[in-house]
């Protein structure tokens, strides 16, 4: 599949600013989309509020731009009345770690075969710079002049255990690695998880000494650790990303059955 | 369509289950709240052996917006709830009307505000029912007074829905939900499915233009369709900077159900041409239609539909009588639209008997305030 046939091209220009993450995540998404041979006709898009969540308005399938917190919920009920179709939810760090937080560990406990894709950029974008329940400790912010007091959410980790099937967390920075996650994400039956840790160069960047685009994504170079490594040197992983550090890689790959198995709804026609 | 008529003794909540059924239900998501929850638990029962699915969800704004979700999968979809559950669905159902989605929402009415009277009957959603999320739009509402019309206007409100993609309300409260009495389920109910993008049909759904309300894209079935919340052109493109393509949007969201208003009106008429006039609905108007029953002096104008509010029935009451007397379990709500509908009417004296803790208004209370008006 074409580029243009992928994304509504009508549709464009889009609202990200330059240097802005989401064309990465969209890039990665779109070839591993295709490398797995899945159908925009059978797939459908579900965003909720935020720069993040404005990614299925511009491919060119069924879309539903949904409420602030809510993409999953909606995907919920999309996916159970028409289980043939793959449901792609894209979201943000404020949509779906704190106004949507409910929806997110009980979407993973219920664990329903879709991909939710969280493109934690560490800030409320679209408001102009507001902290979120991922911007680092002491980071700056226009909520948080003197530095946030408070300690970021670990979204992968709430996902692991709150039953999700399938759990990876990368940053713009590694895209080899993200799109074979993405991969393993649209093929993994149930809720597959995947926080992609993005720059927001006009609204965290600016604020953060990183204004330059290349500079988060040295950022996120020098930040990370890979969850094996973290592992084998007995540090706690959760620790690491409260310090600032970030833990990426694959942490968890299951089989749980999924909810539309257990009750038999893949069974039922239209 | 069910299979062949039956009679029932239940109790208002069952009622609204098989009406579901009847009417073709295929996704329900509820949270547990009194006095609603008997809904959740008939169709947790009944649904799955339906063809369709059941889910209890993390709260009520989850249901609603999963219900929206499902709808937009081509399904018949409904949530029930009552006053705290439906508080926390209003961003929901603005959303709802914003984009054009049939669902129905059973809301079984308590004392409010806040966590007030789970266990009894009040009437005090129904301006929330009509404003209660942000910006101009219109919804329609039914308020069943007995059994039986739990079960017909739960019809009405996936038919309504369907026909003018719209979010449609049982407004029921807890005496109605509780009661228990018999249920007829006929051997056919009419049905209205909503009009399909791409797909000809003869019948009821279609009858409303395409210009007022476009044919639905259903997901899944190659329409590439774009459903959101933010203003949008009729090609579904985002434009909210736009006035024009706002003014357009909102208006003809207000005009589909204002304009259809004679479609949608439905009332009981007792004692017409009475000199004095009680207006009501639910089960604040059971105590009334005892007194319009047996005495002539008195006629009852019995809503059944509440939104969008039955202007014509009003005035055309108010145009003939003398006095007129509202009765709601609230403080005042639909009072005050009929109140200006009828004096436009030309009706002078247009009193109100409200009443709040759980019980309706009983036939001695309503002679009283009759007698209070020199009405009796």
């Amino acid at each position: 599949m074409e580029l243009f046939e992928f994304y509504r091209k009508d549709r464009w220009p889009h609202v990200f600013c330059p240097g802005c993450g989401n064309g990465t995540v969209m890039n990665c998404f779109y070839r591993a989309f295709n490398e797995v041979g899945r159908k925009l006709d059978e797939t459908a898009f579900v965003g909720g509020i935020g720069c993040s969540s404005r990614i299925p308005l511009y491919i060119n399938s069924d879309a539903m731009h949904t409420t602030h917190g809510r993409p999953i919920a909606f995907a919920t009920g999309l996916k159970l009345s028409r289980p043939e179709l793959k449901v792609v939810v894209f979201t943000g760090d404020g949509d779906l770690g704190a106004i949507g937080g409910n929806h997110f560990i009980n979407g993973c406990r219920r664990n329903l075969d879709m991909t939710v894709i969280c493109i934690n950029n560490n800030i409320y974008g679209m408001t102009g710079g507001q902290a979120s329940i991922t911007t680092p400790h002491d980071f700056l912010s226009t909520t948080t002049p003197y530095g946030n007091k408070e300690y970021p959410f670990d979204l992968a980790e709430i996902a692991v255990a709150a039953g999700a099937n399938y759990v990876a967390r990368w940053t713009t920075r590694h895209v080899h690695e993200l799109t074979k996650t993405l991969k393993s994400a649209l093929q993994k039956p149930g809720f597959s998880f995947v926080e992609v840790v993005s720059q927001c160069p006009t609204n965290f960047g600016r604020r953060n000494k990183m204004a330059d685009p290349t500079a988060m994504l040295d950022w996120f170079k020098e930040n990370t650790v890979r969850r094996d490594k973290a592992r084998a040197s007995a540090v706690d992983h959760v620790d690491l990303n409260l310090a600032g550090t970030v833990t990426i890689g694959e942490f968890v790959n299951r089989d749980r059955e999924c909810y539309e198995e257990l009750i038999g709804v893949e069974k039922h026609g239209h | 369509m069910t299979d062949a008529s039956r009679e029932l003794f239940v109790q208002g909540n069952d009622a609204c289950v098989e009406a579901s059924i009847a009417a073709g239900l295929k996704f329900f998501a509820g949270y547990p709240i009194t006095p609603s929850t008997e809904i959740a638990e008939g169709l947790a029962q009944r649904l799955p052996k339906a063809g369709g699915v059941f889910l209890q969800m993390e709260d009520e704004i989850a249901c609603i917006s999963a219900v929206v979700g499902a709808s937009w999968g081509g399904v018949k979809s409904m949530t029930a709830t009552s006053g705290p559950g439906f508080s926390l669905m209003q961003e929901a159902i603005g959303y709802a009307a914003m984009s054009e989605t049939p669902v129905v929402i059973a809301n079984v009415m308590r004392g409010g505000p806040s966590t007030g009277q789970p266990t009894r009957a009040a009437q005090g959603d129904v301006m929330q029912t009509k404003y209660g999320s942000h910006g101009d739009y219109q919804v329609i509402a039914f308020a069943p007074a007995g059994v039986q019309e739990m079960f017909d206007l739960t019809i009405d409100s996936f038919n309504y829905a369907e026909k003018y993609r719209v979010p449609a309300f049982l407004l029921s409260d807890a005496e109605i939900g509780h009661m228990r009495g018999l249920l007829r389920i006929p051997d056919k109910v009419k049905i209205v499915n909503r009009k399909e993008k791409g797909v000809k049909r003869d019948d009821e759904a279609y009858e409303v233009s395409d210009s007022l309300v476009p044919p639905f894209p259903v997901f899944g079935k190659g329409n590439k369709a774009i459903v959101t919340g933010m203003t949008h052109t009729d090609k579904s493109k985002i434009e909210p900077e736009d006035a024009k393509v706002h003014s357009e949007l909102v208006t003809r969201l207000n005009e589909k159900i204002i304009k259809s208003r004679r479609d949608i009106n439905k009332y009981e008429l007792i004692g017409e041409g009475s000199k004095t006039m009680i207006i009501s609905y639910g089960s604040a108007a059971l105590g009334a239609k005892e007194i319009a029953t047996k005495d002539g002096n008195v006629g009852l104008l019995r809503l059944k539909s509440l939104w969008p509010l039955p202007e014509e029935p009003i005035q055309e009451v108010a145009g003939k009588c003398e006095k007129i007397l509202m009765i709601e379990m609230n403080l005042g709500q639909l009072y005050w639209p009929v109140k200006r509908a009828c004096l436009e009417a030309g009706c002078k004296q247009v009193e109100f008997l409200p009443k709040i803790g759980g019980d309706p208004p009983t036939p001695s209370e309503v002679r009283n305030k009759l007698r209070h008006m020199g009405a009796i």
